[in-house]
C-alpha cells in the first residue's frame, strides 16, 4: 500500500506514457478469402476513426463502397474492384481517408452522375497512391477537395470516343492538392481543372488521350512542374486563368488540326520557364494572354512555334531556342505590344562583329508568308511554292508588309544550353 | 514503231545530257537527304528541286531535241510509214528517258530515305510531271517552225506553271478573300500541274495538318481514294491533250 501510494504519481505516468505510444483504438481489420470478413462494405461498417483495413488479393464486386469514415483502405497485391460498367467504385465521403494498392476497373458510365473509379466528396486530407485503374469513366474526381494528395497512380482507359470518356483526374473547386507522378492515358481529358487553386502538378505523364493532356479553367496559383503531355488528341488547353507557373514540362508531338502544345485563352501574370514544346502543330499559341513571361523555353520542330493574337499584351518572349519549326512566330495584326528579345532563331542570318554572342542586326520573326496565311488562311495551299520563297526572301532583305515593330533587336548568334 | 522507239532511245542515250541530268538529280536528292537532319525535311528540299527542275529540263530537252530532229524526221517520212507512229515513237522514246532519267536520279535516295508510300507518290508525280512537259514541248515546237519561238514558248510555258500561276492563285485569295472561296480555290489550283502535284505528295507528309481547311477541302477531292484517281486522270489529261493537240497539226503539217 505504502509503495503504490509512493510510486502512485509514477504509475499514473507510465500509464499515460502507454495509452499514448500504444495504438489502443487503431486496429488493422483483414478483408479476404480466408479471413472473418469477406467484403469491404463490411469492414467499413466495423472499423472505426483510424483504423485500417488490408484488403488481400482477389476480385471484390461490391457495388459502390462508401468511405465515410478516416480509414486507411490498404491493397495487398492489387485487389480488383470492380464496377462492372454500372457503378461508381469508391466514394470517399469522410475527412482523412487514404485508399493505396488497388486495381480499381470497370467503373460505370453515364453522364448524369459521372461516376468514378474513385470519387472525392467534399473533404480534406485524402490520399489515393499507388493504385492502377483500368476502363473507368471518371479515374480520380475530386469535389470540394482539399489538401489531398494523389500520387503515383496508373490510369488508364481506351474509349475511342469523346463523350464515352470521362476525364483521368477531374478536380473541381478545390484547393492545394498535389498531383505528382501520375500517368494518365487514353481518357478525355488527362488532367482536367476546374475552380482548383493553389495546387501543384508534378512529373505526371498524360499521353494518347482523346482530348486535351491537361485542361483548365479558372485555377489560379498553381504549379505545372517536371510534366510530359504527348499525343493528345488536341494537345493542352487552359483558360481563364491567372498566376499559374509553369516549368521543365514537354508538350511534345500533339498533331493535328486543331492542336496545340499549349493553348493559352485569357491567362495573366504566369511565368514559363524550361519547357519543351516538340513537333507540335503549334507549340504556343497565345489569346488574349497578359504579363506572361517566358523564358529558357525550346520551340523544335513545330508547325508554328508561337501563335500570339494582336490581343495580347506585354507578354515578354526571351532567351529561348527557336529551331527547325515551319514558322517561328506568326501574329495576326499589326500591333505588336510584346517584346522579344535575346532569343535564339535558327533562321537568323545575321552576323556578330564585336562577339558579344548577340547578333548586330536586328531579327524579324515574321515572315512574310507567316502574315499572309495568317490573314488568308487559304494561302497555306502554296506552301513551299517557288514563288512563296521568292517572295520571302525579298521581304526579308526590305521588310514592307510585315510589322515593324515585331523584332528581335538582340537575336542570339549560337542556342541556349537547355 | 518499236524500231523507230529503239533509235530515239539510242539517240538520246549517245547524247549524255540525259545521263548528266540523272546525276545531277541524284546528287541534289542525296545531298538533299544527307544535310538536313530529318528525312521529312529533305523531302521537303527534294520536292522543291523536282517541282523546278524536272519540268524545265523536261520542256527545253524535248523542245530542242524534237527541232533539231527535224531532218531525221523528214528522213522517216520518205518511208511508208504512218505519220503518228512516228510521232508516238518520238514522244514515247523522249518521255520513257526522261522518266528513267528522275527515277534513277531521284527515285534511289527516295525510296533509300523517304517512307515508301511517300516515295511512291513523289516518284509518281515525278514522273508524271516529266510525260507532261515533255507533252508541252511537243505542243510548242509543232506550233511554230521557229526553233527561237518555240523554245521562248516552252520557256514562257515552264514560267506561268512553275512561277507565275502561283502569284495569280495568291493575288486571288487576296481579291476574294471574303468569300468562302475553298473549294474554288482547290479546283484553281488542280489547274496546275505542278501545283497538283506539290499539294499531292505535300498531303503525305506530316506538314498536311498545317494546311488547315482548304488543306482538308482538298484532301477530301483530290486525296481520298476516288479523288487521288481524279487528281492522277487530271494529271495524265495535262499529258495527253497537248501530245493529243500536237499529233492532230503534225499529222497534217506540211513539213
Amino acid at each position: 500500500m505504502g509503495i503504490l501510494t509512493k510510486y502512485r504519481f509514477f504509475l499514473f505516468f507510465v500509464g499515460l506514457l502507454l495509452a499514448n505510444i500504444m495504438p489502443n483504438h487503431a486496429k488493422t481489420i483483414h478483408v479476404g478469402r480466408g479471413q472473418a470478413i469477406i467484403q469491404i462494405r463490411k469492414a467499413i461498417a466495423l472499423a472505426k476513426h483510424g483504423d485500417t483495413i488490408l484488403v488481400n488479393s482477389g476480385i471484390y464486386k461490391e457495388g459502390n463502397i462508401i468511405i465515410d469514415k478516416a480509414v486507411h483502405l490498404v491493397g495487398k497485391d492489387y485487389p480488383i474492384l470492380d464496377g462492372e460498367l454500372k457503378y461508381e467504385i469508391l466514394s470517399i465521403k469522410s475527412d482523412g481517408v487514404s485508399v493505396k494498392g488497388f486495381r480499381i476497373q470497370n467503373s460505370g458510365r453515364t453522364t448524369m452522375s459521372d461516376p468514378g473509379a474513385i470519387k472525392v466528396y467534399d473533404v480534406k486530407n485524402v490520399s489515393i497512391e499507388k493504385n492502377i485503374l483500368i476502363n473507368n469513366y471518371f479515374g480520380i474526381y475530386l469535389q470540394y477537395a482539399e489538401k489531398c494528395i494523389i500520387k503515383n497512380n496508373v490510369i488508364s482507359a481506351s474509349q475511342k470516343e469523346e463523350n464515352q470518356s470521362g476525364n483521368g483526374i477531374h478536380c473541381w473547386k478545390s484547393d492545394s492538392l498535389q498531383i505528382i507522378g501520375n500517368k494518365i492515358e487514353g481518357h478525355r481529358d488527362g488532367i482536367y481543372f476546374e475552380f482548383v487553386t493553389h495546387s501543384v502538378i508534378w512529373r505526371n505523364i498524360a499521353k494518347n488521350n482523346l482530348r486535351y493532356g491537361l485542361h483548365f479553367m479558372f485555377s489560379h496559383n498553381n504549379a505545372y512542374i517536371t510534366n510530359l503531355f504527348k499525343h493528345n488528341g488536341a494537345g493542352v488547353a487552359v483558360m481563364f486563368t491567372k498566376k499559374v507557373v509553369m516549368m521543365n514540362n514537354t508538350f511534345e508531338e500533339n498533331w493535328g488540326d486543331a492542336a496545340y502544345g499549349v493553348l493559352f485563352k485569357e491567362l495573366s501574370d504566369c511565368y514559363l520557364s524550361g519547357n519543351r514544346f516538340i513537333k507540335n502543330t503549334t507549340g504556343i499559341f497565345f489569346d488574349g494572354s497578359n504579363r506572361i513571361v517566358a523564358e529558357r523555353n525550346l520551340f523544335q520542330g513545330n508547325g508554328w512555334g508561337m501563335r500570339m493574337q494582336a490581343n495580347c499584351m506585354d507578354n515578354s518572349i526571351s532567351h529561348n531556342n527557336f529551331m527547325g519549326n515551319t514558322f517561328d512566330v506568326t501574329t495576326n495584326g499589326s500591333l505588336t505590344l510584346n517584346q522579344f528579345f535575346e532569343n535564339y532563331w535558327d533562321k537568323y542570318e545575321g552576323y556578330d562583329l564585336d562577339k558579344d554572342k548577340i547578333g548586330d542586326v536586328p531579327y524579324h520573326p515574321l515572315s512574310l508568308y507567316a502574315v499572309i496565311v495568317e490573314k488568308n488562311p487559304p494561302a497555306m495551299l502554296l506552301y513551299r511554292s517557288f514563288m512563296i520563297s521568292l517572295l520571302d526572301k525579298s521581304e526579308k532583305i526590305l521588310p514592307s508588309l510585315t510589322p515593324e515593330n515585331f523584332v528581335d533587336n538582340k537575336p542570339r548568334m549560337s542556342p541556349y544550353n537547355l | 514503231m518499236m524500231r523507230i522507239l529503239k533509235y530515239v532511245a539510242l539517240d538520246i542515250l549517245k547524247n549524255k545530257i540525259i545521263i548528266a541530268y540523272a546525276i545531277m538529280l541524284a546528287l541534289f536528292s542525296w545531298s538533299a537527304f544527307g544535310l538536313e537532319d530529318n528525312a521529312a525535311k529533305g523531302l521537303l528540299t527534294v520536292l522543291n528541286i523536282i517541282l523546278l527542275t524536272v519540268p524545265l529540263m523536261s520542256v527545253l530537252f524535248a523542245t530542242i531535241y524534237v527541232y533539231n530532229s527535224s531532218e531525221f524526221i523528214e528522213l522517216l517520212l520518205s518511208h511508208p510509214i504512218k505519220r503518228s507512229k512516228i510521232w508516238k515513237a518520238l514522244f514515247t522514246g523522249l518521255s520513257l528517258s526522261m522518266v528513267a532519267a528522275y527515277v534513277f536520279g531521284a527515285g534511289i535516295p527516295l525510296f533509300i530515305f523517304a517512307q515508301w508510300n511517300i516515295a511512291l507518290m513523289t516518284i509518281t508525280v515525278g514522273s508524271l510531271l516529266s510525260v507532261i512537259f515533255v507533252a508541252i514541248a511537243f505542243l510548242s515546237s509543232i506550233i511554230t517552225r521557229d526553233k527561237a519561238k518555240g523554245i521562248g514558248t516552252s520557256i514562257m510555258l515552264w514560267l506561268y506553271f512553275a512561277l507565275l500561276f502561283d502569284g495569280l492563285v495568291l493575288f486571288l485569295f487576296f481579291q476574294f478573300s471574303d468569300y468562302p472561296i475553298e473549294k474554288a480555290v482547290v479546283f484553281l489550283s488542280a489547274l496546275s500541274p505542278i501545283d497538283l502535284s506539290r499539294i499531292l505528295i505535300l498531303l503525305k507528309l506530316d506538314v498536311s495538318a498545317m494546311l488547315g481547311y482548304t488543306g482538308a477541302v482538298f484532301k477530301n477531292s483530290f486525296g481520298s481514294d476516288w479523288g487521288l484517281v481524279l487528281s492522277f486522270t487530271l494529271l495524265a489529261f495535262w499529258a495527253l491533250v497537248p501530245f493529243y493537240l500536237s499529233l492532230r497539226k503534225f499529222k497534217s503539217k506540211d513539213l
